[in-house]
């Protein structure tokens, strides 16, 4: 087991490395710092001294991948690769446009978006399972019908409308919670509810028709005619037996988003105005702040290798005849 | 002068790709049949019907031309106007051409905003100013609703008798082909007819779903973002198609270190969260098209590279679930006997993939091609949204939303805007939904035996 574990994070390397030479291929080989400045500096009639006190200023006025006029080991070390790609490893993101620390941003933006995305994700998660358990137990009637037809219609709909049409009726109409803001603490569950409900109602149709498959394939069973034979009723079979070996499939497939909820959601907290780093990565984009790109795209994929990571795990966890080696 | 625009021949060659797979799924008993399990789901045939127009409107939309300014004297050259317009441009001259100068509800013969007016005596009023267009053919404002309903109940009877002709053409179908649910694809014409009907009676004299802040006509902006949305849910298949057929297949069928190299390529980049990838290959793109902006001849142009360059992304990123997918399968099926006899009589690789792995996996092929659509729609709207979407110069749903959104601030509030573009897009979601479900029915053998054992 742990062998199996060293080696899947010595694994998650080349992957890391991968993503690394992705973004540095796409922020510096296809643009070159000298682009960056003249997007950066807005006007196309921009000086040259200006590109270049531009790029001294962020470190960007060194060669991309090798430097023959340093001395020593600086002539890899001096380079925009080092300076700016690798040493993403060790968590040195360096500075945002508005020369801010990344680093200590994104420390401090991690707890706002995990208190957003960790209600949706275990309310919802209880929320679409007892939904999609409803629906199983009502197998082949209209109920059953129609929560399928519910849930074609609530995946039609773009999560953009659930925000903009929760927050216009929750906050503009009933007036029950303040339609953006966030304040640390306790007092943040005045300005998090609205965002929870319209996170999990958005994701109530995908999720549950896909648990519905689940449990309807687990209902086909043998073990479960096995149960009815023995006489137990619907409801036990249902529960006692049904939802603990659907559970296996359901909790292994949505392990993997764990780790990526630290990165929370990037619709919501920018329509809410939460502080966390769903709004960050948006404000980044909008503001074409590459640095900041640059380092959510290596934390993000960071996260999900961990994802990855713990998925298998929990097979094994779950289920005892998975042995990893 | 007629414009070529990537978008459009490439439009238009899936359509004809499309018409001609039909062709040749008809001929082959074995390609029918699944077909035919799909038109004989009552939604999916609704659904078609709603997606047909929705085609309908996207091809017309997708035939450009410039239109010919005035010569001033016989002698002088043709002079082009530097708009691009499309077919459906022509048709709906009367919604294009006759814009307000800001806000006004559906229907409304006033504008939202009040305006100083001058009264013909001198005095000034503060008063909402009649609209240029919308009821401007009413001499007093107390016929509005009198005319409106006149111009609904013409609409909607003419719609009527249309929707009785089609009846007959139905019944003609019906006794040719019975085993198809003809029914709810008729009622679904008739739900279009009866919303349509009114809706082009009223378009004369009205802005039948208001205007926006610039004073364009709602319904216009609706009906051209259909292009925007089908070109980005059909153009990304041809990015996406032979990226995932070709890795996915070959993963599957060489293993060892092809297998390795292609699986270590997609998990890098579905390691990248989706909208971050496709945010900095925008914001790259962004540069590079600052950087040649004299490259395009008119912004429709230059919006439309936009618009391909963007299904170009969206195709290189999302390839992967569809490459995992076929690379499962194939992995399956080089296993089986047949595979090894190919290998044993000395069939070549390539053959073995082209003519016994290819056609064994084309249901998965098919099926991930309309599971994909809906949520390449919904993905532009996203997108458009955070910044990295189409051109803003683009009519899209993503930049009607957007535009919209700060409007539900406004007091009384402009809903309309919004809520075109939510039918709009349900409407076109729903249906790919519905019938992307039918077709997973009909091609999957795993859910067909399914549904026959519960």
């Amino acid at each position: 087991m742990l062998a199996y574990l060293v080696r899947r994070v010595l694994y998650a390397i080349p992957i890391l490395i991968g993503v690394n030479l992705i973004t540095f291929a796409l922020f510096f080989v296809v643009n070159t710092p000298d682009d960056m400045a003249r997007m950066q500096l807005g006007s196309k009639r921009v000086t040259p001294e200006a590109i270049e006190k531009w790029k001294a200023e962020r470190g960007y006025d060194l060669p991309l991948l090798w430097n023959s006029g340093a001395a020593g080991a600086a002539k890899a070390t001096q380079t925009i690769f080092f300076q700016k790609s690798a040493k993403l490893f060790v968590f040195e993101f360096g500075a945002s446009e508005d020369q801010r620390d990344i680093g200590t941003e994104i420390r401090a933006r991690m707890w706002p978006s995990l208190a957003l995305a960790l209600p949706v994700f275990l309310v919802g998660l209880a929320v679409c399972i007892t939904f999609a358990l409803l629906m199983a137990f009502f197998r082949a009637s209209y109920l059953d019908l129609s929560g399928v037809v519910l849930c074609v219609a609530m995946m039609s709909i773009s999560t953009l409308f659930y925000i903009i049409g929760g927050q216009y009726i929750a906050s503009k109409l009933w007036h029950l919670v303040p339609i953006s803001g966030y304040a640390g603490g306790l007092d943040a569950q005045r300005f998090l509810v609205l965002p929870v409900v319209i996170g999990v109602v958005s994701g109530i149709g995908a999720s549950s028709r896909w648990y519905r498959t689940i449990f309807l394939e687990e209902i086909g069973k043998d073990y479960v005619r096995t149960a009815r034979a023995k006489g137990l009723a619907e409801g036990t079979v249902l529960f006692r037996h049904v939802l603990k070996n659907a559970l296996i499939p359901i909790l292994t497939g949505v392990v993997v988003v764990i780790p990526l909820l630290f990165l929370g959601s990037l619709l919501s907290e920018s329509f809410f105005g939460i502080p966390g780093l769903g709004s960050y990565t948006i404000d980044a984009i909008q503001a074409q702040d590459f640095a900041v790109v640059r380092s959510m795209v290596f934390i993000g994929s960071l996260l999900y290798i961990a994802g990855l990571i713990l998925t298998d795990i929990s097979y094994t966890v779950v289920d005892p005849r998975i042995q990893l080696q | 002068m007629p414009v070529v625009l990537v978008t459009d021949v490439l439009v238009w060659l899936l359509a004809a790709a499309v018409a001609g797979f039909v062709l040749y799924c008809r001929r082959r008993p074995h390609l029918a049949a699944p077909w035919s399990r799909v038109f004989r789901n009552p939604a999916a045939m609704a659904s078609l019907v709603f997606l047909a127009l929705y085609v309908a409107l996207g091809l017309l939309d997708s035939v450009h031309f410039r239109p010919v300014l005035e010569r001033k004297t016989e002698a002088s050259r043709t002079a082009y106007s530097s708009d691009v317009l499309s077919a459906l441009d022509v048709m709906l001259s009367h919604l294009r051409g006759r814009s307000e100068k800001t806000y006004s509800a559906p229907l409304a013969t006033r504008s939202y905003a009040k305006e100083q007016l001058e009264l013909p005596d001198g005095r000034q009023l503060r008063e909402f100013p009649r609209l240029r267009f919308g009821g401007a053919h009413l001499k007093d404002e107390a016929e509005h609703a009198a005319d409106v309903a006149k111009r609904a109940a013409a609409g909607l009877v003419a719609a009527g008798l249309l929707w009785a002709a089609f009846g007959v053409v139905v019944r003609r179908l019906k006794r040719r082909n019975p085993a198809v649910p003809w029914l709810p694809a008729y009622l679904a014409l008739g739900v279009i007819f009866m919303l349509a009907g009114p809706a082009v009676a009223l378009s004369s004299g009205y802005h039948v779903l208001g205007t926006d802040k610039v004073g364009q006509d709602v319904l216009y902006l609706a009906l051209k973002s259909v292009r925007t949305s089908l070109v980005i849910g059909t153009v990304t298949t041809l990015v996406l198609l032979p990226l995932g057929i070709a890795l996915g297949v070959m993963a599957g069928y060489f293993k060892g270190w092809v297998d390795d190299l292609i699986q270590y390529f997609y998990t890098t980049l579905n390691s990248i969260p989706g909208v971050l990838l496709i945010a900095a290959f925008v914001l790259m793109l962004q540069v590079v098209m600052e950087r040649n902006a004299d490259f395009f001849p008119t912004a429709a142009h230059r919006a439309d590279v936009r618009l391909l360059a963007l299904c170009a992304i969206l195709g290189l990123t999302s390839w992967t679930g569809l490459a995992r997918l076929l690379r499962g399968e194939s992995l399956k099926l080089s296993g089986l006997e047949y595979i090894q006899a190919a290998h044993a009589f000395g069939v070549s690789d390539a053959r073995i993939l082209a003519r016994h792995i290819l056609p064994n996996v084309a249901h998965i092929v098919i099926i991930a091609l309309v599971m994909d659509f809906s949520g390449l729609v919904l993905a532009e709207a996203v997108l458009s949204y955070v910044g990295v979407g189409v051109d803003p110069s683009t009519i899209s749903f993503g930049t009607m939303i957007n535009a919209a959104r700060m409007e539900m601030g406004r007091e009384p509030v402009v809903w309309w805007s919004l809520a075109a573009a939510f039918v709009f897009m349900f409407v076109l979601v729903l249906a790919a939904n519905l019938f992307a479900d039918a077709v997973r029915d009909g091609f999957d053998p795993r859910v067909r035996i399914g549904a026959v054992a519960a």
